[in-house]
């Protein structure tokens, strides 16, 4: 009769253990990833940061890795992304408020955006094939500046759109009603009261996009924009190369000095890419608190 | 009459203003509209041009070769156009990356969820998020630079730089904040009420967890998995710099390969004459990569949409 409980007890301690080890499994996985961080990056920084230099950021390739630099690579990203932004921030604004706000509940807009979120999952190869097809090749823009933004917007676009209906949606119905209420069109409603509010939401989302296309290099690849280029885009018809290509290049040479080389132009990517994600994590932070988020 | 005169007139003038008013709005809807069918038409277009190299392709490649063939050699004479290896390479770095990442990514998942208390989770969660905003290609360098001489080598024995495993360990990185920060919304969606009933029946933590929280989001769970997955087959400047790049039939994790993202990739470097075999080719391969991860994308929302209907 007595031995029962003992018993019971005896389980419930071992029911209890299996929890803890099981927990303290758990938080083993979840410090894995961020050792995985930590390690990248330090390998980085160790091999990379002795070469970055303003030498390193303001000379052009060179076959000999100790002059080599990334001007053309990095002006060519600020080339991309510019005209990357300009494509795609209006369209995909255009096309999240035109979902959120003005949409019938219908077929069209249901395909659409199912649409849209199978783009989302589409391998970025395949829109450098895309690019290659359409932009290269058929509208005969070669490979220019323009033709890589082009393919860069369409693979940023589902991003933006669907970070920017996430922002729409997040503004509270009573704006909208109250602006109704006082006799304002649609328009109006949108555009005077719901966009303002979801701005600090768009942003992110657009910053956050930006940073994902910093970073592509395959479809650039795919477009030929893997060059030894000695000179900066002037125009957006120009060739290009950048940074992503220029580490891609390095980094598939067997001379250890070209690994260091390709440590660095990571360096400065990584750099670019951290400015870039803080602003985007202020922005939600300041939009969290304002109760919209 | 005068007055009603004047009132008439201020109507007309409301009509007037009403109607321009409208005119306005619909021109705005219509632009607005315009904007979202950019997306479909990309889809289109997508598909267009892939059908259309593809097609080109297997008039000249017969697609039982295509697809049962085991030799890949398209630059060599005489060229094969087996795709079984490098479909063989695609899923072998994919399988192994998803053996890393799954377990790791599920259990930081649930930690994340069910154990971490919220200061810690508001560490954790934002350097996720900065992993997964590492370029690829960057990890293709870490892979090459530290994961294959400092853990592949020393562990697996084997004196090749390149190798499936080596790209693999880094795909597996790429894809853990994925699989995590899903199969973590999955969890969160599961209502309290359901926790609460399992402690009143007497459940442990991690009874909880494993028998009622982690089966009930199991439709997001297994989506994010899915997901996961479909981001590894497609994963290109990894496999690119760190699995070897050699068409090999394989199961060997140790050996080098080349999957469907890396020879697009490689033939690319050279220049491809448009209408060349070759440039068909890389389009042929790219339309079977596109179905494979659009097959996956569809039923991992499918069950995220199940997996709503539940509990949203």
């Amino acid at each position: 009769m007595i031995s029962a409980p003992a018993a019971l007890r005896r389980r419930l301690v071992a029911r209890r253990g299996a929890g803890w080890v099981f927990a303290i499994v758990c938080a083993l996985a979840a410090g894995l990833g961020i050792a995985a961080l930590a390690v990248l990056l330090i390998d980085v920084a160790l091999e990379g940061v002795g070469r970055v230099s303003w030498d390193f950021i303001n000379s052009f390739p060179s076959r000999k890795p100790e002059d080599a630099g990334i001007k053309a690579a990095l002006w060519g990203t600020i080339w991309l992304m510019a005209l990357t932004a300009l494509f795609a921030v209006p369209l995909g604004l255009g096309a999240a408020i035109y979902l959120e706000e003005y949409a019938p509940k219908n077929w069209l807009t249901q395909v659409i955006q199912v649409n849209i979120s199978n783009l989302a999952g589409v391998p970025s190869i395949v829109y450098g094939l895309l690019g290659l097809a359409l932009f290269v090749r058929a509208m005969e823009l070669n490979r220019s500046v323009l033709a890589g933004a082009l393919t860069m917007s369409l693979l940023v676009l589902p991003i933006i759109i669907i970070a920017s209906q996430e922002a729409l949606r997040a503004v509270p119905n009573s704006i909208r009603e109250a602006a109704y209420g006082v006799g304002a069109s649609r328009t109006q409603v949108v555009f005077h009261q719901v966009v303002p509010i979801a701005i600090p939401g768009m942003l992110t989302g657009i910053i956050l996009a930006l940073s994902r296309a910093i970073g592509e290099t395959a479809p650039l690849i795919m477009m030929g924009a893997l060059t030894y280029l000695t000179f900066t885009p002037g125009d957006p018809l120009d060739r290009f190369t950048v940074l992503p290509i220029q580490i891609f290049n390095w980094a598939s040479r067997p001379q250890e000095a070209f690994q260091e080389t390709a440590a660095a132009a990571i360096v400065v990517l990584l750099a670019v890419l951290l400015a870039m994600n803080s602003v985007a994590i202020i922005l939600r932070n300041r939009f969290q608190k304002r109760g919209l988020g | 009459m005068a007055q009603t005169e004047t009132t008439s007139r201020i109507k007309h003038r409301g009509q007037l203003g009403a109607r321009a008013q409208r005119g306005r709005e619909s021109v705005v809807t219509g632009v607005l509209f315009l904007c979202a069918l950019v997306s479909v038409f990309t889809t289109f277009a997508i598909i267009a041009t892939l059908l259309e190299e593809t097609v080109a392709f297997f008039r000249e490649v017969s697609p039982i070769d295509f697809f049962t063939g085991t030799k890949w050699t398209p630059t060599f004479t005489p060229a094969q156009y087996g795709v079984l290896p490098l479909l063989a390479g695609t899923l072998l770095v994919s399988a192994f990356a998803a053996l890393f990442a799954v377990p790791i990514g599920l259990m930081t998942a649930i930690f994340l969820s069910e154990y971490a208390p919220s200061w810690l989770r508001s560490i954790i969660k934002p350097i996720l998020e900065v992993l997964a905003g590492i370029p690829t290609v960057v990890l293709g360098f870490f892979a090459l630079t530290f994961i294959s001489p400092e853990i592949v080598k020393p562990f697996f024995g084997t004196s090749q730089i390149f190798s499936a495993l080596s790209a693999s360990i880094a795909v597996g990185i790429m894809i853990v904040p994925l699989v995590s920060s899903l199969s973590e919304d999955a969890m969160s969606a599961v209502p309290r009420s359901l926790r609460e009933g399992a402690y009143a029946l007497g459940a442990t933590k991690f009874e909880a967890v494993r028998r009622v929280v982690v089966p009930a989001a199991l439709s997001g769970i297994v989506a994010s998995f899915i997901l996961g997955v479909s981001r590894a087959i497609g994963e290109t400047m990894i496999v690119a710099l760190a699995a070897g790049g050699a068409p090999n039939l394989t199961w060997n994790p140790l050996e080098a390969v080349q999957t469907m993202t890396a020879f697009i990739v490689t033939l690319s470097l050279g220049d491809t004459p448009q209408g060349s075999l070759e440039f068909r080719t890389i389009f042929a391969v790219g339309m079977t990569l596109f179905v494979m991860t659009l097959g996956l994308n569809i039923v991992s929302q499918y069950l995220l949409h199940k997996f709503r209907e539940v509990y949203e």
